[in-house]
């Protein structure tokens, strides 16, 4: 029985019909992290919103995990991009004001 | 209630082959899906009319009942109950993508027609699932994100009290974990998105979390020194000015400025710009003096 804050990987898998090995892949890709309680394969509550959109990528856009690291890393890089933008917006507006 | 025309949606053709409707929705799909698209409300809008789009067209029985009714599509109750009377059909293949959506993902135009049948996706299983991630926008002041304070917001009818940092910046996003949608067979909620919008209610402009701000300055005060009271966002400071400042000389007054975000005590600076005042309407007596310095400086 995995603990409370945690999804036995088994039960996410059959769930959402893919194989444990997927998974497997996912995480030598560096895309997830899993932790073996009590000889359970689990992944942690807080990884889960993660792992889904993996799977959203995976099966339904037709991702490869090559593509969904791809993936992750230009979306980190819009987020990084928005804070800027956000932050040059304020610095803009400081300069606005001072006219 | 207005409808919604699912061909132009796809942009494909009524007689489009099912082939075409696939290719047609794959494509757009792959152009709005939310995950591809995080933050962008426009785009989740135009995935959700794709989906729904694509869940009528894709199934003969939908797209018969659509292509029948179409505008008239008030009618279809009747048809609908003519048509529980049949056995459904199966043996279609069809798709439909999930995104990371709430519960009622489709229009009103759709559910008045089919019913409140749903995709059949991951939420109709029994594991656990995450729920829905909430996003809200709040306006405040900046002289209310100047102290760390406690807030009581209503998002989707609950009142969540939060505690807001001092030092946010405009267009900062927070997030506040669990208190998004529920979760499903007890997985974990969701979180909730706050992006803050500040807006500026002082005579003091912010960089960060330093503040700025110009300060008339008597001709006399400049040229022989004194004191004068500045207005800080806690109160009045003394301030000494030595003799001869300059128009347009900066002085720093360190840790007045504005809280460092999540630097619990820490300020950053009040950067005051000195702007001299020439003396207008002068007297004959006052010219005469002004005049006899002249002589003195030449």
């Amino acid at each position: 029985m995995e603990p409370e804050d945690m999804i036995a990987l088994d039960e996410f898998c059959a769930s959402h019909q893919m194989d444990v090995s997927f998974i497997r892949s996912l995480e030598e890709h560096g895309l997830i992290e899993t932790i073996i309680v009590n000889e359970t394969i689990c992944v942690r509550d807080n990884d889960l919103s993660k792992l889904e959109q993996v799977v959203r990528l995976y099966q339904e856009l037709n991702v490869n995990p090559e593509g969904i690291d791809v993936i992750n890393n230009l979306l980190q890089r819009i987020e990084d991009m928005q804070n800027e933008i956000t932050q040059l917006r304020n610095k803009l507006n400081f300069y606005e004001e001072d006219q | 209630m207005e409808f919604i025309d699912y061909y132009k949606v796809l942009g494909i053709d009524k007689k489009a082959s099912q082939e075409d409707i696939k290719k047609a929705y794959r494509k757009l799909a792959r152009k709005f899906h939310p995950d591809l698209n995080p933050n962008d409300k426009e785009a989740h809008k135009r995935f959700q009319q794709i989906n729904e789009a694509n869940e009528v067209l894709s199934d003969p029985e939908k797209r018969k009942k659509y292509d029948q009714y179409g505008k008239d599509w008030q009618h279809a109750e009747q048809f609908e109950q003519a048509r529980q009377s049949r056995q459904q059909p199966h043996g279609f293949e069809r798709e439909t993508f999930s995104g990371d959506f709430g519960d009622s993902e489709f229009s009103d135009f759709f559910r008045s027609m089919f019913g409140d049948m749903g995709s059949g996706g991951f939420r109709q299983r029994q594991t656990k699932f995450r729920g829905e991630d909430y996003h809200a926008e709040l306006q405040l002041n900046i002289t209310d994100v100047h102290k760390t304070h406690q807030q009581v917001l209503t998002v989707n009818g609950k009142n969540i009290r939060i505690t807001i940092p001092a030092g946010v910046e405009n267009g900062q996003q927070i997030k506040i974990k669990g208190h998004g949608g529920p979760g499903i067979n007890g997985g974990p909620n969701g979180d909730l998105y706050i992006t803050f919008h500040i807006v500026n209610n002082t005579k003091f402009r912010r960089d960060g979390s330093d503040l700025y701000t110009t300060i008339d300055l008597d001709l006399y005060t400049a040229v022989l020194g004194g004191e004068i009271f500045v207005d800080t966002l806690d109160g009045k400071v003394k301030l000494k000015v030595k003799p001869e400042t300059q128009n347009g000389t900066k002085i720093k007054l360190k840790g007045k400025g504005f809280p460092v975000y999540k630097k619990e005590g820490e300020l950053g600076d009040l950067i005051i710009t000195f702007q001299i005042k020439i003396p207008t309407n002068l007297t004959e007596k006052q010219k005469e003096l002004f005049e006899q310095l002249a002589k003195l400086s030449s």
